[in-house]
């Protein structure tokens, strides 16, 4: 767990630093080796490390707008990952796809930028598991603000009524963007959503990787063991703003700095040294992380950006005839 | 009575402010538009002066939100509501297609929806797939709903005013790239002097942007621009007239008839996917009404593939200057500029 959170947080320092090549001194989203929105989900990182744990290559896992801390731990291909993030020919979508839509068949990971859109697939790959009689099973992960939408509430009913091996995971890190979870729900406790469905709940209510790693022990091998699905909200932190070059104008000072004190790196430290794990042991766990997170990025760096004809393969896997090649407009615009 | 310059975002805001003070009935929703003021700007400074009960932050529950703004407009009130980008509409289609738009006509025109729903549209800026699509299409290929797109300030605060008084459903739906963000630097053109009283701009009244006597080319929003920029580029070789449509729905075909009579050329640009879109859409009517004055028509969109992310992708996909540029040159239009 200490391995993928550590990191995970590198590697959003590390993007974070990329990011903002080129974007300064006046920040344009446009600029820069990595353009368009970034969210990043330093604070988030043990809810990921917790729940992953128990999952293997084939189960599935599904995750939203702020996916890099769950692909770490689910094991996307980093490398592949980061060209698929510096919009490189060799990325895991060919660079069509981008941060907020990164897919891996290969350990099953998939996203979607879409507010909760990815919830019901979850329940789809769980569908497919228990059809098949395997005891692979889905996990979804979402956010407290996600919890309101239409596709999550659906998906607990149908979950439900189907049996199925599903784990919905609420991140809880009391935003959504500018929105303070108080003001737009009066259930704090968003794994209560559970109760109108009859589907086993819990919170864990600070980020300590640990205790969601046990409560996570319970809901997956209570999918696993063919008993239906669960809920799980952890309480998360978000260290940044909601997209890299959110001022947080709306967002009280103290909230910016209990999010900075709270920090579950620190405290799965902690505990590692109260289990007799030298700090020499996690420095050299850290170490190597970094190197692996800078490998992959000067190896992303390195790739080729697709060649601009590309855009036009791939809409289909089995292209319907009478359907050739769209042909270029001309050679190319220009952004602005 | 000053005419100050205004950035896009600024212009839509006065017209809501001046409609909200003016009308107690107005009042917007939306997500992040209250503390945050609205992720492009569209709401700046409205909780300040009319606080949380009239700028309200909703939660992430588009069919919960856009459908209550059906029922509070059928009520008699007059909802302004958000959603963030247009990408999210699938989310609360129902909402919009078969309510928002359809329950004037079921109800036999005993019902009125006197809502506005504004929405951010366009790429530029490699947000991929899911968050860089106009949609123009969509919105105004379904009956019930007028559909808005600015392309400068003046023009958005005269059609917002509108906007928000018509009685009927508007989809109005502003570029990201036009609307002056710090962080998303728009082209010149879009930041224009605005009136400080109130006006309205009819919807139906598509604006000649520039005039020229050898090619019409016929485009909205962002492109209105680069189109202008094409038509500078090229203005020692043909003489580009470009129309400004402004609303799709009602569409004014009567200007664009007129203008494609006198230069006999036509050029359709959007930021849509092209099949079945707004650029089949103008190249039918005109062929339909005026195929003996038509020496050449093309038109450039996007070729029906999804927005991809990595810039050399993008901006294959996504109609440039050039590729404006580079069409009006292939239909090889005869000059009338004096050499
Ligand atoms: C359907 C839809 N509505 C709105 C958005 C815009 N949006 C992106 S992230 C976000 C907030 C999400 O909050 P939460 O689920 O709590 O996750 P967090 O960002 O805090 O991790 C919103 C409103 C979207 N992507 N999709």
């Amino acid at each position: 767990m200490y391995e993928w959170m550590v990191t995970a947080r590198y590697y959003e320092e590390r993007l974070q630093e990329e990011y903002l090549e080129g974007k300064q001194p006046a920040f344009d989203i446009s600029a820069g080796p990595i353009p368009g929105e970034l969210h990043l989900a330093a604070g988030h990182e043990s809810s990921a490390a917790g729940v992953v744990s128990h999952l293997r290559d084939s189960d599935t896992v599904t995750a939203p707008h702020r996916p890099h801390h769950v692909a770490i731990a689910k094991g996307v291909d980093l490398d592949r990952m980061t060209a698929e993030i510096f919009g490189r020919e060799t990325g895991l979508g060919k660079g069509k796809g981008g941060h907020m839509h990164l897919f891996d068949p290969d350990v099953n990971f998939a996203c979607s930028g879409i507010i909760a859109q990815g919830v019901p697939p979850a329940v789809g790959a769980a569908l497919a598991a228990k059809k098949r009689n395997t005891d692979d099973i889905a996990v979804a992960f979402l956010g407290e603000g996600a919890i309101d939408q239409g596709a999550f509430l659906e998906s607990l009913n149908l979950a439900k009524v189907q049996d199925l091996p599903v784990v919905f995971v609420i991140e809880d890190n009391d935003w959504a963007i500018s929105m303070p979870k108080e003001r737009i729900t009066d259930v704090q406790d968003g794994s209560r959503r559970g109760e109108g469905h009859d589907i086993p709940h819990e919170r864990v209510g600070h980020d300590d990787a640990v205790e969601v790693f046990e409560a996570a022990r319970e809901a997956i091998g209570r999918a696993r063991d063919d008993n239906g699905p669960s809920i799980l909200e952890v309480q998360v932190h978000r260290r940044m703003g909601h997209f890299m070059g959110d001022a947080e104008a709306y967002r009280p000072e103290e909230d910016k700095e209990a999010a900075q004190m709270r920090d579950s790196i620190e405290r799965l430290e902690a505990t590692m040294e109260d289990a007799g794990i030298t700090a020499d042991e996690r420095d050299s766990i850290r170490t190597d992380a970094q190197e692996r997170v800078d490998d992959a990025i000067a190896w992303a760096k390195d790739q080729p950006e697709p060649e601009p004809d590309a855009a036009y393969e791939d809409v289909f896997t089995n292209p319907p005839s009478g359907v050739t090649d769209a042909e270029p407009a001309t050679d190319g615009g220009e952004t602005q | 009575m000053t005419d100050r310059e205004r950035t896009m975002s600024r212009a839509m805001v006065d017209a809501i402010a001046h409609e909200m003070r003016e009308n107690e009935e107005v009042f917007v929703m939306g997500e992040d538009v209250a503390d945050y003021e609205g992720i492009f700007d569209s709401t700046t400074g409205l909780r300040e002066e009319f606080g949380y009960d009239r700028v309200m932050d909703v939660p992430i529950s588009e069919t919960a939100f856009i459908g209550a703004g059906v029922g509070a407009a059928q009520s008699g009130m007059r909802p302004i509501v958000e959603l963030m980008f247009a990408d999210f509409f699938g989310v609360a289609m129902d909402q919009i297609y078969n309510n928002m738009a359809k329950n004037t006509y079921m109800s036999g025109g005993n019902v009125s929806v006197p809502m506005t729903l504004m929405t951010a549209v366009g790429g530029t800026y490699n947000d991929a797939a899911q968050h860089s699509q106009t949609l123009y299409g969509t919105f105004a290929h379904l009956p019930g709903m007028k559909v808005v797109v600015p392309s400068t300030a003046y023009d958005a605060k005269g059609l917002m005013h509108n906007a928000i008084r018509d009685d009927d459903p508007v989809v109005y739906m502003f570029h990201k790239r036009l609307m002056g963000l710090g962080w998303m630097p728009a082209p010149d053109g879009p930041k224009t002097p605005v009136p400080e009283e109130d006006y309205t701009i009819p919807f139906g009244s598509a604006d000649v942007k520039r005039e020229g006597d050898d090619v019409t080319v016929v485009t909205l929003g962002l492109h209105v621009h680069r189109a202008l920029e094409a038509a500078e580029e090229l203005a020692d070789e043909v003489d580009v007239e470009v129309i400004d449509l402004r609303t799709l729905v009602p569409l004014d075909t009567e200007t664009i008839l007129e203008s494609v009579r006198k230069t006999g050329n036509l050029v359709v640009v959007d930021e849509d996917y092209q099949s079945f879109g707004v650029t089949g859409e103008i190249t039918a009517r005109v062929a339909e009404a005026a195929l003996e004055d038509l020496e050449g028509v093309k038109r450039l969109a996007i070729p029906d593939v999804p927005i991809p992310y990595a810039r050399p992708l993008e901006n294959e996909v996504l109609p440039g200057t050039d590729d404006i540029v580079q069409t009006i040159r292939s239909l090889d239009p005869v000059r009338s500029l004096s050499p």
